[in-house]
C-alpha cells in the first residue's frame, strides 16, 4: 500500500532521483567526522530562529512606541512568551558560535581551496549577513540600549567623509531616531536580511553538491588544480558513501545535542532583557552593546583618536576583502592544518586578539564609573589619623567626581589609575600640576577648584602611600634632616605627625 | 496550427528577434520600476535638506534657567509621527550664562553619541561610555571625543528660550559648526 503510494508520487515528482542527487550524494567516507557538523548545526540554528522569529512577530509590535511594552508583555503576560524570546535569543548566539566554528574548521582543514572558493565566498557572505541580523535583532529589543546603540551606528555612519549625513538620515529613515527607524531596521530583520541569507545558503549547498565535502586532509598530499578533480573523482568512487545514511550520523547527533543546549540555556538563563524603555531624556544610562560587537566596542575605546576613523571603515573592508580573496591566493597547496603553522597561528592570534578586546570591553574599564563619586564610601583606614585639611582634601576628592575615574582600594572607576599609593608617584608640586593642568586624559581642574580645595586635595594625596613605602620625593630639593618631602608637605602633615607622633 | 505559428516555429531567427525585443522591453520596464523604489529607499539622498528638519523649539521660561548653572531639559522633536512614543522627547543640557546669553548643548557625544551627563560639582560633563570629558563651555577636557560638545543656535525671544534643532548631531551634520 505505502509502497504504491510512494511509487505513485514518484512517477510524479521523481523523488528517488531527488534524493539521490541531493542527501543521498555521495560523499568521502572520512568526512564522517566530528569536525565535520558545524556547518548543518548552524542551518539549524537558522532554521530554529526562522521559526522562533515567526513566533515572536505574531506578538510583537514593530512601533517605537508600542516595541517595548509587547517586550515586556511578551515577557510577563504572553504564555510562554518569555520561553519563545530566550529560545530566539539563545539560538542567534549558538548560531554566531557555531558558524565561528564552522569557518574556523573550514579555514584549518583547507577546504577554501580549489575547487572550493565559491562555496567559502558564499559563506564569508553568510558571515557578514548573519552580523547584521544580529545588529538588526539588537534593535529590534528596543530597549535603552538599542535606542543608544543606534546613536552609535549614526554617529559612526557620521564619520564617512563627504555623504556622511545623508548615510545617517538613510540608515535612520530621517534625520533623527523615531518611528521611521525602527520600522527601517524592523523590514530588514524580518524580510531583507533573512531572505539575503536564504538565497544563498541555497547557493552554499548547491556548491557542497556540485563541488563536494572536503576529504579529510592527509598532510603531505597538496591541491593541484590539474590533477585534483581527478583525485576526488577517484576517491568518491573508491570510498564514497552516501550522506544519507551512511555519514550524516554524527550530524544528527550534533544536531539534537545544539538543541537540548539551547532548550537548556533558555530555561535557565532566560531571555535578555529589554533593559530600560527606549526614553532618551533618561540620560542615567550605560549603552553596552551586544556580545558579538563589544570587541568593536572595547577598540573604539583604546584606539588612538586619529586611528579611529581608518579603523572603522577601511578595517572591516580589509578584513573581509581579505576573507573573499583568500581562496584565490591560496588555492592550492598544502591543506592539513599540520602543514600550515601560519594558518593556525593566524587563527590563535585572532581569537586571542577578539577574546582579549570582547573581555575587556564587558569589563570596560575606560568608562568612568558614573556613581562612583556619591555611591562609594570613602575607606575608613584611608581616614584614620588624618588632619582636618587632609580630611577635607578627602572630602573634595569625593564631592568633585575624583572616583568616578579613580578607585580606592579597588572601588570606584579604573580610568585613570587608583590613587591608594598616588603619593609614592608624583611628589607636591606634581600632584598640583595634575590636579590643575591635567593632561593624559585628565581634565585640568583648575577652574572648578578654588586654591583651597587644591591645598586639602593635594594633601590628603599626600596621604595616600603604603606605610612601608616612602612618598615619592623631588631630587632636585634638597633632603631635610632624612624627611625627604619635609619642605613640600603642607602644614597638614607637619599637624598629623604631630597630632600621630608617627614619622616615616 | 494556423501558417503564421507554424512558420515561427520553423523560424528561429525570428524568434530570436522577439526574444531580444522581449528583454530590451523589460529592461525598460526594469528601468521604470526602479525609479519610485530607489527613489523612496533613498529619498534621504534625492531631498538634501528635509524641508524644515530643523526649527526653532520652545525650551521654556528663559527665567527657569538659573544664571551660573546648567540642567537637563527636554523637548519634543518638531517633526514627530503619532507613533514615535518616547523617542519623540529629545533632552539637551542648557547652560545659563548670565542674564542673555545661553548655551545649549545636544545630549550626544561626539564621539560616538552615547548620553553625557553633567555633573554641577566639577562642572564636568562625562560620557559612560569611552569617558570622554568635556568643560562646562562644551569644549573637549579628555578621552576620545574628537570635538567638543555639539550646539544648538539659541535665542530669546518673550523671555523664552528657544533652540534650533530636529536633528540627531553628527560629526557630518554638527547643529553648529
Ligand atoms: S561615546 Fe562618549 S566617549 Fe565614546
Amino acid at each position: 500500500m505505502l509502497r504504491s503510494v510512494y511509487n505513485w508520487l514518484d512517477k510524479r515528482l521523481y523523488l528517488t532521483k531527488l534524493f539521490q542527487s541531493t542527501a543521498g550524494h555521495h560523499v568521502p567516507a572520512n568526512s564522517g567526522s566530528w569536525f565535520y557538523v558545524f556547518g548543518s548545526a548552524t542551518l539549524l540554528c537558522f532554521i530554529l530562529q526562522i521559526v522562533t522569529g515567526t513566533l515572536l512577530a505574531l506578538v510583537y509590535v514593530p512601533s517605537t512606541n508600542e516595541a517595548w511594552k509587547s517586550l515586556q508583555y511578551l515577557n510577563h503576560v504572553q504564555y510562554l512568551g518569555w520561553y519563545l524570546r530566550a529560545l530566539h535569543n539563545w539560538g542567534s548566539n549558538f548560531m554566531v558560535a557555531l558558524m565561528t566554528l564552522h569557518m574556523v574548521q573550514v579555514f584549518l582543514f583547507g577546504a577554501y581551496k580549489y575547487p572550493r572558493e565559491l562555496t567559502w565566498v558564499s559563506g564569508v557572505f553568510l558571515l557578514v549577513a548573519t552580523l547584521a541580523m544580529a545588529f538588526t535583532g539588537q534593535v529590534m529589543r528596543f530597549d535603552e540600549d538599542a535606542y543608544w546603540g543606534l546613536g552609535i551606528g549614526a554617529s559612526i555612519t557620521g564619520r564617512v567623509p563627504f555623504i556622511g549625513d545623508r548615510l545617517v538620515h538613510l540608515l535612520l529613515g530621517g534625520p533623527i531616531i523615531a518611528g521611521e527607524t525602527l520600522s527601517r531596521f524592523f523590514a530588514l530583520h524580518v524580510f531583507v536580511i533573512p531572505a539575503i541569507i536564504i538565497g544563498i545558503v541555497g547557493m552554499h549547498l548547491r556548491l557542497v553538491l556540485t563541488k563536494g565535502i572536503n576529504e579529510y586532509p592527509v598532510p603531505g598530499k597538496p591541491v593541484r588544480r590539474d590533477t585534483y578533480d581527478g583525485e576526488y573523482e577517484k576517491i568518491i568512487e573508491k570510498q564514497g558513501v552516501p550522506f544519507v545514511p551512511d555519514a550524516i550520523g554524527k550530524d544528527l547527533i550534533f544536531a539534537a545535542l545544539v538543541l537540548v543546549l539551547i532548550l537548556a540555556f533558555s530555561a535557565i538563563f532566560g531571555p535578555a532583557g529589554p533593559s530600560g524603555p527606549p526614553d532618551p531624556t533618561r540620560v542615567d544610562t550605560v549603552p553596552r552593546p551586544d556580545f558579538y560587537f563589544l570587541s568593536v566596542f572595547a577598540a573604539l575605546a583604546l584606539l588612538p583618536d586619529w586611528m579611529e576613523t581608518i579603523v572603522l571603515f577601511v578595517m572591516p573592508v580589509l578584513m573581509v576583502g581579505f576573507l573573499f580573496i583568500l581562496p584565490f591566493i591560496s588555492g592550492t597547496g598544502e591543506k592539513s592544518a599540520r602543514k600550515r603553522p601560519v594558518a593556525v597561528l593566524s587563527v590563535i592570534t585572532i581569537f586571542l586578539v577578539l577574546g582579549t578586546l570582547t573581555y575587556m570591553g564587558d569589563t570596560a574599564p575606560w568608562s568612568p564609573k558614573m556613581n562612583a563619586w556619591s555611591g562609594q564610601s570613602v575607606p575608613v583606614d584611608l581616614l584614620q589619623h588624618r588632619t582636618p585639611l587632609e580630611m577635607r582634601g578627602a572630602l573634595v576628592l569625593q564631592n568633585k567626581q575624583c572616583r568616578n575615574c579613580h578607585s580606592l582600594e579597588g572601588h570606584g572607576g579604573q580610568r585613570g589609575p587608583a590613587l591608594d599609593d598616588v603619593a609614592t608617584r608624583l611628589t607636591r608640586d606634581q600632584l598640583i600640576r595634575q590636579v590643575i593642568q591635567g593632561g593624559g586624559n585628565m581634565p585640568a581642574y583648575g577652574k572648578n577648584l578654588s586654591p583651597a580645595e587644591v591645598d586639602a586635595l593635594v594633601a590628603y594625596m599626600l596621604t595616600l602611600h603604603p606605610p612601608s613605602h616612602p612618598p615619592a620625593r623631588d631630587s632636585a630639593q634638597p633632603q631635610i634632616s632624612g624627611n625627604p618631602n619635609a619642605k613640600e608637605r603642607g602644614v597638614g602633615e607637619a599637624v598629623r605627625k604631630s597630632m600621630t607622633g608617627k614619622s616615616q | 496550427m494556423t501558417e503564421q505559428t507554424a512558420n515561427e516555429v520553423k523560424n528561429p531567427t525570428r524568434r530570436n528577434v522577439l526574444f531580444k525585443v522581449g528583454v530590451a522591453v523589460n529592461a525598460v520596464a526594469g528601468v521604470l520600476v526602479a525609479i519610485p523604489i530607489v527613489g523612496y529607499i533613498f529619498s534621504a539622498f534625492a531631498h538634501p535638506k528635509l524641508v524644515g528638519s530643523e526649527a526653532w523649539i520652545p525650551l521654556g521660561d528663559a527665567n527657569t534657567y538659573v544664571t551660573g548653572q546648567t540642567r537637563l531639559a527636554t523637548y519634543r522633536n518638531p517633526f514627530t509621527r503619532p507613533w514615535d512614543g518616547a523617542t519623540a522627547e529629545i533632552p539637551c543640557w542648557v547652560r545659563r550664562i548670565d542674564e542673555r546669553k545661553f548655551q545649549v548643548f545636544a545630549i550626544n557625544c561626539t564621539h560616538l553619541g552615547c548620553p553625557v551627563r553633567w555633573f554641577q560639582e566639577s562642572k564636568l560633563f562625562m560620557c559612560p561610555c569611552h569617558g570622554g570629558v568635556y568643560y562646562e563651555d562644551g569644549s573637549k577636557a579628555a578621552g576620545p571625543p574628537p570635538r567638543g560638545l555639539f550646539e544648538y543656535s539659541t535665542k530669546v525671544e518673550n523671555g523664552k528660550l528657544y533652540v534650533k534643532g530636529g536633528i540627531l548631531p553628527t560629526l557630518s551634520e554638527p547643529l553648529t559648526s
